[in-house]
């Protein structure tokens, strides 16, 4: 069978299902419909089973054991970040930094090369519609060197106006950190060209992959950004587990973020020789059991295979744009002609939250509020949306029933 | 016959009343209904600094103090806390400082409502009853100083 085949076929979505066993329970006596995974994923069996097997197998801190545990640990340990290299095209595994989630890698920049480089009068660029981990950490550094924040307007639609983009760029420019796939809206944002003109200007790029990666073929030497982080449990990971890609020549030079063990070389009271890379930035015991299954959360993604994951999530975009463009009073935000598997809406005189509650009732889990993206809010003169955002497990029967329970909250506040 | 109703004889009644229903359709059908019922706060009093800060939902709580009494008024954008505001209300307002300082407010345990108390910051029903505790301690505090 040819590689298109397999496509046009499609996956098999109650198979795929099974494997996650949490899809199973029941939430105030009815089938849960989970339709939040664009705050977190569920995980399949794999996942569960990798901790499990960790904890009752070979638990051990990494790295400097000389026992069989530890060398297993260390094993597991580093052969997710192999997988991790492979799974974003790294050049090499020195580049891949491992941290709690995208927030933490984000952070770990801006207090880092953000320090050392960001001077009086320099500008960081972001779009409009970053969460606030986009957001904030480059406040606080912005601050606390003099430099200036700048914002990439958007359009009606939702999309980063990229005329405006390139009028904000100038020589004061030292870095832009942009969102690839929008939480709030599934927008995906042009990075490759935002990238080529921020280097064109001598900024440097990090973008924010946390949406991005687990519906996304990504590719961090094609797209040429300097630093790029996602979230493990995003991506049908365990939680507090992400990564922190940047070109090496960057880390090497940036100076290191938190000291402990696992960081250092040589340690004397007068002087501290730091570890080469990827340890230099991971300091401390690291989150071994989650990091460890994280390589299974990788290979059940690679194994069913980006382009299948993303031809059945577009599909229930699709068709869930549609259904629910059909209800009376409801406004999608967020239209813009490449999204991710979110969908974004407000209904006439009904509280978001509102929403969120009636849905629970029954069983659908979608988020409501202003999905830390407050200045986007802001932006669309809304408090919030409720947000349903589909993984590889949904099925258009479950965007059936968020459509039926949407009247029926409709009715029942009307 | 009793003519007083302490704050717990008042939850004995709601509890009472949701035992009622048989579903959770029903119980929030009639939280609505409560919400929807809830007399608006009038405009001068929806200011900043009235407000109870969720982090979905607005509420804005003001509270006066007659004859040794606590009374409240309050409002929010979301009809469902909006519900919950107008039980709050029943079961609180017109009684003294130190009964409302001690209320357990088990009933919102025994209606199934304890998920509206979580701190998911999905709603600010835990810090209302907070700061209507805290509009009694202040009464109190204010009276004795007074006194």
């Amino acid at each position: 069978m040819t590689e298109t085949t397999t496509i046009e076929k499609g996956i098999d979505v109650y198979a795929i299902r099974e494997q996650f066993p949490i899809l199973d329970r029941e939430v105030k006596g009815k089938p849960l419909v989970y339709l939040d995974n664009a705050a977190t994923s569920q995980k399949p069996k794999v996942v569960i089973d990798a901790l499990v097997n960790y904890y009752s197998g070979y638990n051990a801190n990494i790295h400097r054991g000389i026992h069989t545990l530890a060398e297993e640990a260390t094993a597991a340990f580093e052969a997710t970040r192999d997988t991790v290299q492979h799974f974003i095209q790294a050049s090499s595994r020195e580049e891949i930094i491992f941290t709690r989630g995208a927030t933490e890698g984000i952070n770990l920049v801006a207090y880092t090369w953000g320090r050392q480089n960001l001077e009086q009068g320099d500008e960081v660029i972001i779009s409009t519609m970053e969460h606030h981990s986009n957001i904030v950490p480059w406040q606080i550094i912005c601050e606390e060197k003099g430099a200036l924040l700048r914002v990439i307007p958007i359009n009606d639609d939702g999309e980063i106006l990229l005329d405006e983009y390139e009028k904000l760029l100038s020589s004061n420019t030292k870095l832009v950190s942009v969102v690839h796939a929008s939480n709030s809206l599934g927008t995906i944002n042009p990075v490759r060209q935002i990238i080529d003109a921020a280097h064109n200007a001598g900024a440097i790029v990090l973008i924010d992959g946390a949406q991005s990666t687990v519906h996304l073929d990504i590719d961090v030497v094609e797209m040429d950004c300097d630093f790029f982080v996602f979230s493990g449990h995003k991506v049908y990971g365990p939680t507090g587990t992400g990564v922190l890609y940047g070109k090496k020549k960057l880390l090497e030079t940036m100076p290191v973020f938190q000291g402990g063990g696992e960081m250092i070389k040589e340690v004397s009271f007068t002087k501290t020789i730091y570890n080469d890379l990827p340890y230099k930035y991971e300091a401390g015991t690291p989150n071994i059991a989650d990091v460890v299954a994280l390589k299974a959360a990788l290979d059940f993604v690679n194994h069913i295979g980006k382009e299948h994951i993303r031809k059945h999530e577009d599909e229930l975009l699709h068709y869930a744009t549609i259904s629910l463009e059909q209800i009376p009073g409801l406004t999608i935000i967020g239209r813009a002609k490449e999204k991710v598997s979110v969908v974004s809406f407000v209904i006439d005189k009904i509280h978001s939250q509102d929403i969120g509650i009636l849905l629970d009732n029954q069983g659908i889990a979608v988020r409501t509020g202003h999905h830390c993206t407050q200045p986007l809010m802001d932006c669309f003169g809304i408090t919030g949306t409720s947000r349903a955002s589909f993984a590889i497990y949904n099925t258009k029967e479950e965007v059936d029933k968020l459509v039926a329970g949407l009247y029926k909250v409709i009715k029942l506040l009307s | 016959m009793k003519d007083y109703k302490t704050i717990q004889d008042i939850e004995q009644e709601i509890v009472e009343e949701f035992a009622l229903f048989d579903s959770w359709d029903d119980k929030y059908e009639y939280i609505i209904d409560l919400g929807k019922r809830l007399p608006p706060l009038d405009e001068q009093y929806k200011l900043d600094i009235n407000k109870v800060k969720g982090c979905q939902s607005t509420v804005w709580l003001v509270a006066d103090y007659r004859d040794g009494k606590v009374f409240y008024k309050a409002e929010s954008d979301a009809i469902i806390v909006k519900g919950l505001i107008s039980m709050l209300i029943r079961v609180l307002s017109g009684h003294s400082a130190d009964e409302i300082i001690e209320a357990k407010l088990d009933f919102i345990r025994q209606i199934g409502m304890t998920t509206h108390l979580a701190q998911t910051r999905s709603n600010g029903l835990l810090a209302m009853v907070k700061q209507m505790k805290n509009f009694a301690l202040a009464f109190k505090l204010r009276n004795a100083a007074k006194a």
